[in-house]
């Protein structure tokens, strides 16, 4: 488990593993027109050379607009398939396009892109087939609402039981992945709350998951679209699919 | 009072359902989203046809004196209501998103057609 050693390495732009690796950032939005701009700029400020495509996930705002003015590729999905079929749609397109290296940033502004080079070290030193940047490696930062806190922790332990190592994190959708990775998710990514379901996913087909620390921004704009009760119901859901899903046989990646 | 056979074979009939709905899942026949009425029902029917005395309960408060299995078809009804009606909403949206794909890859096979004859 690689977690703590690699808090103070980070990957940078100029990085020599990175000179001719084709990488993408997925970026999910749905209804985000107020900040998809900014997220862009900040990606392309901490590499000009990861390219980015802005899953618009059905918005009914501009968000799609927006993001192609700044320069991005734009899939525009017909209409919302909620968070899980957005990304994946961003890993086929990673996938078909020939990418090697991905990186997961959502459009609501949560992930902060000057971190990506924490998320990228572990995958360019080959420790890792994916990072998850976690919030609760270490205790400090925006630590998300009391109740959602709770849920996560709930999940982190039930996880970490399914897959034999610790897990912080569960959530966390500010993630980098390397090629068999990305391979994996394009063919077979679950649909609500993915990340979890995706976590027990990798652990079925043996790619190595690492978990850094990294710090999450409060949603710059828009609104969060779990609420309350729907928080107990997703729950509910995601346990069910955990337990059935140790038993489930796997899908086969996409191949080359 | 409940005769000992009813609760038996309701109980061993709620297993059941619970096992084939669980096995759907897994073998990815079943979303989860669309199990979690079946599995609900399943529960509640278990929990019903194995609590004898609860049953026998329930059914003096709906005034069901003379043959207490008869809230057992009743719970069942009602579930298998609401599990109806949760699959009349996803139908109906399920023709929505049918509609509009269609209608998509209907106006992009014009624009591609028109292109190649250019």
């Amino acid at each position: 488990m690689v977690e703590g050693v690699h808090q103070l390495e980070r990957a940078a732009a100029g990085d020599p593993r990175l000179t001719g690796v084709r990488r993408i950032a997925i970026v999910p939005a749905y209804n985000e027109e107020e900040c998809i701009a900014r997220v862009i700029d900040e990606i392309r400020a901490f590499d000009r050379e990861l390219e980015i495509v802005v899953v618009d996930d059905g918005s009914r705002d501009r968000t799609a607009a927006v993001a192609e003015a700044q320069g991005a590729h734009v899939v525009r999905l017909p209409f919302n398939l909620g968070i899980g079929g957005a990304v994946q749609t961003g890993f086929r397109y990673a996938f078909e396009h020939g990418f090697k290296l991905a990186v997961r940033i959502d459009g609501d502004g949560q992930h902060d892109p000057s971190q990506l080079g924490l998320l990228l070290e572990p995958v360019l030193a080959g420790e890792a087939d994916i990072v998850v940047g976690s919030r609760f490696l270490s205790k400090n930062g925006y630590q998300s609402s009391r109740p959602r806190r709770a849920g996560i922790t709930i999940l982190a332990n039930v996880i970490s039981l399914l897959v034999g190592r610790r897990v912080t994190d569960p959530t966390s959708g500010f993630q980098a992945l390397n090629r068999h990775a990305i391979a994996l998710f394009a063919a077979d990514y679950p649909h609500d709350i993915p990340e979890v379901e995706a976590v027990l996913l990798l652990h079925k087909h043996k790619l190595r998951m690492a978990e850094v620390q990294v710090e999450m921004r409060e949603r710059a704009g828009g609104r969060s679209s779990i609420g309350a009760l729907f928080a107990v119901y997703y729950m509910v859901k995601v346990l069910l699919a955990l337990f059935v899903g140790l038993f489930r046989k796997n899908v086969t990646p996409l191949e080359e | 009072m409940t005769p000992l056979v009813v609760s038996i074979v309701a109980a061993i009939a709620s297993v059941v359902l619970l096992l084939v709905v669980l096995e759907l899942i897994r073998s990815r026949r079943l979303r989860e989203r669309y199990a979690l009425l079946w599995l609900a029902t399943g529960a509640v029917l278990l929990v019903l046809s194995a609590w004898r005395s609860g049953l026998n309960t329930i059914a003096g408060w709906v005034g069901v004196t003379g043959y207490p299995p008869a809230v057992l078809f009743a719970v069942a009804t009602l579930f298998i209501l609401l599990v109806l009606l949760d699959y009349s909403t996803v139908i109906s949206k399920l023709s929505d998103q049918n509609t509009l794909l269609a209608q998509r890859l209907a106006l992009l096979e014009q624009r591609l057609s028109e292109r190649a004859s250019r």
